[in-house]
C-alpha cells in the first residue's frame, strides 16, 4: 500500500481508460500521456496498461507502508526518496516507510509514478481511471488517500536502468492532420493554424487543451449535427479559438473539428502548460 | 454513404440521416471487427475508431461493402420509463408554448421516442420524437445541479438525466427508473435506436 502525504496540485490514478463504451457517453479517460504511463509500467515490471498516479505540476509525495520498486515519468522533474535525489525515467527502490517526493518540473505539466504490482483500487467499468468529467472511478487524490498496491511476485524481472528522456521544446510542434469538418473553415484557417503559434489558456485540463491566438474563420454558418469525436480532435467553438481534446473529452459534440492531432502527438498535447506557446504543422 | 477521415486512428462515415447512423451502427456491432474499438453514432454519422495498429485505409474499403440492416431495432420493444409530471420549469414550458400544463403533459407523455445518440455524461440519451409545439430552448443560465431521473426537454430533443449534473434542460418532471448504474451490464439503460415511451404515473 501506497499512502499520499501530499498530493500536489492535482494527482489521480490513471490507467489506459474506458475504451468501447463511447456509444454509452462514457469517456475514454485513462491517462493523458499514455506513452509515459505505459514505460513508467515497463520500468518496473508492470503490464503497460497498470494503473499508475498521474501527478499535475508534480509537488506529489507518497509514503510506502511496505517496500517496492517505482518509477517516474513524463514531465521531468526532481524525485527525491527519503531526502535523496532519484533520476526520472528510472526504477528505484523505495523501502517500507520511505517517503518519495517530487518538485515542480521543469517542462511539461504531467508526470507519472508506477509503483511495481501497480495501483489494484477497485474497477469502475473495466478501469481504474478517474475521468473528471463524468465522475468515474476513484475521486482525486488528497492527503492520507491509501491506494493498494498489487503483487509483484509472477511480474517480468526490471531489466532497464534508464529510459532516455522524452524530448520536450520549449515551443512544441504538434502534427495535425485535416479534420473531417476541415470544409467547414476558410482556406485562411488551416494556414493560421500551421503558421502562428498558439497559447495554452490556464482553463485547459484533462478535458482538453484550450488555445488562444488568431481565431479561426468559418466558411459556412449553420449548426452541425453533434457528431462522435476522437481524441486529439481540435475542435471550433463560436469563438473561433480551438480545443484539443485530451483523455477526458465529451464522446459527441457538435462544434467542427478543423483537424486532428497525429496520435503520436496526443501525448505532447498532454503535455503543454498554461502560458506555454504550441505550434501546429501537417 | 462517405467515408472521412479523423485523424490517424478514426473514421466517421457520414450516412446521411439518423435512421441509417442507427443501421451501421447495428451492422459494425454484429460485424465486431478485429481492431475496431469504439463505434459512436451522431445524429448524420457514425464515427468509427480503430486500434492504432489498425489498418484505416481497409476498413475504409470495406465500411461501404457493410450489409446493412433493414431496421436496427425490429422486434424490440420500446423502454418505458415512468414519469412523475411535477417539473419545476412545466409553468414556463406552458407558457413559452402556449399550451396549459395538462396539454404539455398529455403531449410529452403521447410522444414515440428513439435514442438518437448519447452525450453529455454517461447514460444521457438525447431522444427524438418530441412533438414540435414542445420545442422550448434550453434555460438561459443553467442550473448547477439537476437531480438523477430529472424528465427533461430542449431544442429538439428529450431526455432524462441519469446521474445528477449540471443542466440547462426544462425539467417537466422525474422517473425512479435508474437509467445509469456502473454495477450493472450494460451500465444504460438507453443506447443508440432504443425506442422509448413515456408513462404517466401518479405521484406516491
Amino acid at each position: 500500500m501506497i499512502e499520499v502525504v501530499r498530493p500536489g496540485p492535482l494527482a489521480t490514478v490513471q490507467d489506459l481508460g474506458r475504451p468501447g463504451l463511447a456509444h454509452l457517453g462514457v469517456p475514454r479517460s485513462g491517462a493523458a500521456d499514455e506513452r509515459a504511463l505505459r514505460l513508467a509500467n515497463r520500468l518496473v515490471g508492470n503490464p503497460e496498461g497498470a494503473a499508475c498516479v498521474e501527478f499535475t505540476f508534480g509537488g506529489g509525495s507518497v509514503r510506502f507502508h511496505e517496500g517496492a520498486w517505482a518509477a517516474v515519468t513524463g514531465a521531468p522533474l526532481p524525485v527525491c526518496v527519503d531526502g535523496r535525489p532519484q533520476g526520472t525515467n528510472a526504477p528505484c527502490h523505495v523501502r517500507g516507510g520511505g517517503v518519495l517526493e517530487l518538485g515542480t518540473p521543469a517542462r511539461g505539466l504531467r508526470s507519472y509514478l508506477a509503483v511495481r504490482g501497480g495501483i489494484t483500487v477497485d474497477r469502475v467499468l473495466g478501469s481504474r481511471s478517474t475521468d473528471l468529467l463524468s465522475g468515474l472511478g476513484p475521486a482525486p487524490l488528497s492527503p492520507g488517500t491509501r491506494l493498494p498496491v498489487g503483487p509483484s511476485a509472477d511480474l517480468d524481472a526490471i531489466t532497464v536502468d534508464v529510459a532516455p528522456a522524452p524530448r520536450m521544446p520549449e515551443t512544441p510542434v504538434l502534427r495535425i492532420l485535416a479534420g473531417p469538418r476541415g470544409d467547414w473553415f476558410t482556406e485562411d484557417a488551416m494556414a493560421t493554424l500551421t503558421s502562428t503559434p498558439y497559447q495554452v489558456s490556464p482553463d485547459s485540463n484533462r478535458v482538453g487543451v484550450r488555445l488562444d491566438g488568431p481565431p479561426l474563420a468559418r466558411s459556412r454558418g449553420g449548426e452541425l449535427g453533434s457528431e462522435g469525436m476522437v481524441t486529439g480532435s481540435v475542435q471550433v467553438p463560436p469563438s473561433g479559438l480551438p480545443i484539443i481534446f485530451l483523455a477526458d473529452h465529451p464522446t459527441t459534440g457538435g462544434y467542427p473539428v478543423v483537424a486532428v492531432l497525429a496520435a503520436a502527438s496526443v501525448p505532447d498535447a498532454a503535455q503543454l502548460r498554461p502560458g506555454q506557446h504550441v505550434r501546429f504543422r501537417t | 454513404m462517405r467515408v472521412l477521415r479523423a485523424g490517424d486512428t478514426a473514421l466517421l462515415v457520414e450516412t446521411g440521416d439518423l435512421a441509417t447512423a442507427h443501421r451501421l451502427n447495428a451492422a459494425l456491432r454484429e460485424a465486431s471487427w478485429p481492431g475496431v474499438v469504439d463505434v459512436v453514432p451522431g445524429e448524420q454519422t457514425v464515427l468509427v475508431v480503430a486500434d492504432p495498429s489498425a489498418d484505416l485505409d481497409r476498413l475504409a474499403a470495406r465500411l461501404p461493402d457493410l450489409p446493412l440492416p433493414a431496421d436496427a431495432e425490429a422486434g424490440a420493444e420500446p423502454v418505458e420509463i415512468p414519469v412523475v409530471y411535477d417539473g419545476e420549469d412545466l409553468d414556463e414550458v406552458a407558457r413559452l408554448t402556449g399550451l396549459s400544463r395538462g396539454e404539455v403533459v398529455r403531449r410529452h407523455a403521447s410522444g414515440a421516442y428513439t435514442v438518437a445518440y448519447l452525450g453529455f455524461s454517461p447514460g444521457f440519451g438525447y431522444l427524438t420524437g418530441l412533438d414540435p409545439a414542445l420545442h422550448v430552448a434550453r434555460r438561459e443560465s443553467p442550473r448547477t445541479a439537476v437531480p438523477a431521473g430529472s424528465v427533461a426537454i430542449a431544442g429538439p430533443y428529450a431526455a432524462v438525466y441519469p446521474s445528477r449534473s449540471p443542466g440547462g434542460w426544462r425539467l417537466l418532471g422525474r422517473s425512479r427508473l435508474p437509467l445509469w448504474d456502473v454495477t450493472r451490464d450494460p451500465p444504460s439503460l438507453l443506447r443508440p435506436g432504443t425506442r422509448v415511451r413515456f408513462v404517466r404515473e401518479e405521484p406516491s
